[in-house]
């Protein structure tokens, strides 16, 4: 029996209703509402899950000869708390937010659903049912991003959500189609028994990376990703970035860890290396992108990135026998998933209030905003300090795990694994460099400043559930990063599942210290060192209060003397990223500045036109598509014959056919 | 219990006060080679005190975030100079931070400042605190990269521990050491803004990175932006001595000779450090912003072929 299985017919009824209160009030406050009760539950159940025994449950719907299999083991358990706390703030959030929506309709009956949909993948024990839910969730999503279809961005978004979605639909299908063999075993449960050869586990990893990584938003996978988060309404955008994601990467945990059993040290590289230039990628285009939303789309692109170099480093160990660093990679990996929901969320709500506010997505006509709005540059700022992975907050935390991790160095045999993993810590710090200097350019050019629009100087505070569903996250992040070993013991269950050991137990050190492996190599005290921060702060303050003059007189900005009187000369988000384009982007995305310099005696106004490509779409997508279309061009003549030309090519087609039967016999 | 707390107290007390007479014995080995006599040693604490002596003027339309930032800057730079072993490796909270974090410390500090130059909205915050990240975005991995190599030959990443490792001389000379070193000097140059990555003495609109950033402070935030800059440049030139050059340096036991006579080995490290620093200053011209990524960029390869020796071979 599984009470928490409730939670899906639940969440369909108020799917139901949201069609028909939609465009009331009343429809909103219950939708959300009950969503974010729902999700309150699912997160109390999926904890108390985490330490109880798998629980089963079967259920008449389904395949006829199996039906529909539903399972609760620690690892979903994770993954429930983790859905739970990203759907429970959205709803908080949409709460307040919603309320601006001008198209209640095409948003509140799919929300509900795209949870359940989420859900139901992660409870999921059948091919069918994980697959019927992962479609499920994929469509419900979908739609949502189509709310504001009339918007031509967002129309071509959808169209190439679509698309991947159902080439991550279809790759996860052979996977378990190769998973279940000869005898055609659906069930996780025998796919368990009869685990796969060496050669197939090799095939399914691929394939799952494939799949669930399109979902993920691996590099090159992830084109659809920056377009598709930012077009739907914030809080779905939240959803999208700060949970979806994780369910695709509980996808390949489910299907690499736990269903095709030990894989070849070759699956950790191939993780390790996609991982690693998921996390560089993303975090640069990230860093050359203007529109705030898609901005932090890219960053979850590299944040999956870093997600996965975890889970490589753990399948690299796992493949070695060495329980302990699996687990502590594995952990890593997991802390890290669940980091991103929190600050990811926090932030995309901070980009709705800011979208709110303003109307304004694109950077460049932002600014000030810190003078106009109370709170939500404060939590704005905790979320993009945790992102950037500075102590003392949550995203330092895994980080330094994930580091920890690299730092194992056991003796591998292999020379791939030698020469992937250090490359990869240096992948790892390179992304978490840049991810600082990203934020800071959009905090600072979003928040800091002075206001480049009408728009932006006359931007108010959003409403209080939008605030305290930022406020409730920060929170959480810092709570994360000054205690991570609570996190870290919570996750024991899942690790011991998958791995086979677990990290030390983290509680109960001494102010609760973490130690990945032994006190003697490594320790972080999260905690202290918030401590040593707000202590030194607070003598400083007293000491130099004392010591010093007590005057602060306003005065005009001194900018060496400049007089600088319009908003427009500040350093705007294409300046603040010119070096960076400069050095990394040259080469990687073929950027160019070219200056438009008129000739003397000419009234028109210089320019300048910055150009980016981005690698992925010029080198696979565009020339795939181009493809498509030419073939379909050329076929397209076999419309136009007549009726003798048709007859004589069935005609041959049943000659190449009889003979090519002849031949096989 | 009281001994460690102690000299972990004299370690970071030491180390904050000391610091502006570092900043002094730079510039006083600068002039001299200049051949002008130069400020006095203790011209940094005059002008720290004079600065604390004036009003603070602030801009029309700067935040809070502008005002806090310079004690956040300062206090995370005394919080990861705290975790540096001057001279003993008997640090009692050395546990509750490794060299990732300190160095991620020093990262938070760097955040706080690029943020405060673009608070009040002009072109100079802007254009040092992009100028800032840009440097940061290649030394910040290319410091981890020489953190990941020193803690694969410690084996601990903490640095008392590596300390420690290294005052045992079981060392010896290894490779992924001395390109370990040659790495922490550039990326300790550039963090720091000293010559050729930035320089510390000039107002020239289109050369300043550092200075740019806090060109609209004044009074004692000022005067705290300039006291951490003091404190990271002995950090970095401490860091560069716990781990390459211990000699002298007291080990975990509590006893107190051994720490006076550490004290003094540090002393005479930091001054030929300084004095080291002026020379180099002197004979190196500044370079152009968009040669320091080729710079910082050797660093980072540097720090990275260490860690691949190191993960290839142990004895390397």
């Amino acid at each position: 029996m599984m009470p928490i299985a409730w939670v899906i017919p639940c969440l369909l009824l108020l799917s139901a209703a949201g069609i028909v209160t939609a465009r009331s009030a009343f429809g909103r406050v219950l939708v959300y509402g009950g969503c974010l009760l729902i999700c309150t539950a699912l997160g109390i159940g999926g904890f108390t899950a985490l330490t109880a025994a798998n629980q089963h449950l079967q259920l008449p719907v389904g395949l006829p000869w199996i039906g529909s299999n539903l399972r609760l083991d620690a690892l979903a358990g994770f993954f429930l708390i983790l859905i739970g706390l990203g759907g429970g703030g959205a709803s908080l959030f949409a709460l307040g937010y919603a309320r601006h929506e001008e198209h209640p309709q095409r948003v509140l009956p799919f929300y509900p659903a795209f949870l359940a949909g989420m859900i139901l993948v992660v409870l999921a024990d059948d091919a069918f049912t994980f697959l019927f839910a992962w479609e499920l969730m994929s469509l419900s999503s979908w739609a949502l991003v189509m709310a504001h279809h009339r918007e031509e961005a967002n129309a071509r978004a959808g169209y190439v959500y679509l698309i991947m979605a159902t080439f991550s639909g279809l790759t996860l299908l052979l996977a378990f189609g190769l998973l279940a063999g000869d005898l055609g075993n659906y069930g996780f449960d025998s796919i368990r028994n009869n685990p796969p050869t060496a050669d197939v586990a090799g095939v399914v990893m691929l394939v799952a990376l494939v799949g669930a990584g399109s979902k993920a938003g691996l590099v090159p996978l992830h084109v659809w990703l920056p377009l598709a988060h930012p077009a739907a309404p914030s809080h779905v955008s939240a959803l999208m970035s700060g949970v979806m994601t994780k369910v695709a990467v509980y996808g390949f945990i489910r299907i690499v860890f736990d269903l095709v059993g030990p894989t070849q040290w070759w699956a950790g590289t191939v993780v390790l290396a996609v991982g690693g230039i998921t996390a560089v990628i993303g975090v640069l285009q990230a860093l050359m992108e203007r529109d705030l939303k898609r901005l932090l789309a890219y960053s979850t692109v590299e944040n999956i990135g870093i997600v996965f170099i975890g889970l490589g480093l753990s399948l690299a160990f796992r493949a070695n026998n060495l329980g302990a660093g699996a687990a502590l990679a594995l952990t890593a990996a997991l802390f890290h998933a669940l980091n991103h929901t929190t600050f990811k969320s926090l932030l995309f709500f901070g980009a709705g209030a800011v979208l709110h506010a303003t109307g304004q997505r694109n950077m460049e006509t932002l600014g000030g905003l810190i003078h106009r709005m109370k709170v939500t540059p404060f939590v704005f700022l905790i979320g993009c300090i945790a992102i950037s992975g500075l102590p003392p907050l949550n995203g330092f935390a895994s980080e330094w795990l994930t580091f920890q991790a690299v730092l194992l160095r056991p003796e591998f045999p292999q020379w791939g694994l030698k020469l992937i993993i250090p490359v990869d810590g240096a992948l790892l710090a390179l992304a978490a460099a840049l991810a600082s200097c990203c934020f800071v350019r959009a905090y600072g050019i979003c928040f800091l400043g002075r206001p480049r629009s009408d728009a932006a100087a006359q931007a108010r505070e959003t409403d209080p559930w939008s605030l305290a569903a930022m406020i409730l996250f920060a929170t959480l992040c810092l709570l994360t990063g000054i205690i991570p070993g609570a996190v870290i013991d919570t996750l024991a269950p899942v690790a011991r599942d998958l791995t086979g050991a677990r990290m030390p137990v983290q509680l109960g050190d001494a102010w609760q210290t973490i130690v990945p492996i032994a006190a003697s190599r490594s320790s972080y005290n999260g905690l202290l060192v918030f401590a040593f921060i707000v202590i030194s702060i607070l003598i400083t303050v007293v000491t130099i209060h004392r010591l010093s003059a007590h005057g602060v007189r306003r005065a005009p900005p001194w900018d060496c003397g400049f007089p600088d009187p319009t908003p427009l000369s500040q350093y705007s988000a294409a300046s603040f990223e010119q070096p960076i384009r400069r050095v990394f982007g040259t080469v990687l995305f073929r950027s160019k500045e070219i200056v438009d310099m008129p000739a003397p005696g000419d009234n028109r106004p210089a320019g300048i036109v910055r150009t980016i490509r981005d690698p992925v779409w010029d080198g696979i997508y565009r020339p795939l598509a181009a493809t498509i279309g030419w073939i379909a061009g050329k076929s397209d003549l076999l419309a136009y014959l007549t009726i003798r030309s048709y007859l004589s090519f069935v005609f041959a087609a049943l000659v190449v056919l009889l003979i090519a039967l002849t031949i096989w016999q | 219990m009281i001994y460690p707390l102690l000299a972990q107290l004299v370690q970071m007390t030491v180390i904050l006060t000391l610091s502006p007479l570092l900043i002094g014995l730079v510039r006083k080995v600068k002039s001299r080679l200049q051949r002008r006599r130069g400020s006095s040693l203790i011209q940094p604490y005059r002008d720290l005190r004079r600065l604390l002596g004036k009003e603070a003027v602030v801009a029309e339309n700067a935040s809070w975030l502008f005002r806090i930032a310079p004690y956040f800057v300062f206090a995370s730079t005394w919080v990861a100079a705290a975790l540096i072993p001057t001279f003993s490796a008997n640090l009692m909270f050395s546990w509750s931070g490794d060299l990732i974090a300190i160095t991620a410390l020093l990262g938070s500090a760097r955040f706080a400042l690029a943020l405060a130059g673009m608070d009040v909205g002009t072109s100079f915050g802007g254009l040092g605190s992009s100028r800032e990240m840009m440097i940061a975005s290649l030394a910040e991995p290319a410091m981890l990269m020489i953190v990941f190599s020193v803690a694969l030959i410690a084996g601990s990443t903490e640095l008392s521990t590596i300390a420690g490792y290294m005052l045992n001389g079981q060392v010896g000379l290894r490779v992924s050491l001395a390109m370990a070193l040659a790495a922490l000097l550039i990326v300790a140059v550039a963090e720091n803004g000293r010559i050729p990555v930035d320089n510390p003495a000039t107002h020239l609109e289109l050369t300043m990175v550092h200075e740019a950033m806090v060109l609209e402070y004044s009074g004692r935030h000022l005067a705290m932006i300039e006291l951490a800059a003091s404190l990271q440049l002995m950090l970095y030139l401490s860091m560069v001595a716990c781990i390459f050059l211990p000699i002298g340096m007291a080990g975990n036991a509590n006893e107190p000779l051994r720490d006076a006579v550490g004290f003094f080995a540090w002393l005479a490290k930091m001054a030929a450090g300084g004095m080291a620093l002026g020379v180099a200053e002197t004979i190196v011209a500044k370079m152009r912003v968009f040669r320091v990524p080729n710079f910082l960029g050797a660093a980072l390869m540097l720090g990275l072929l260490g860690v691949l020796l190191l993960f290839v071979s142990r004895g390397m």
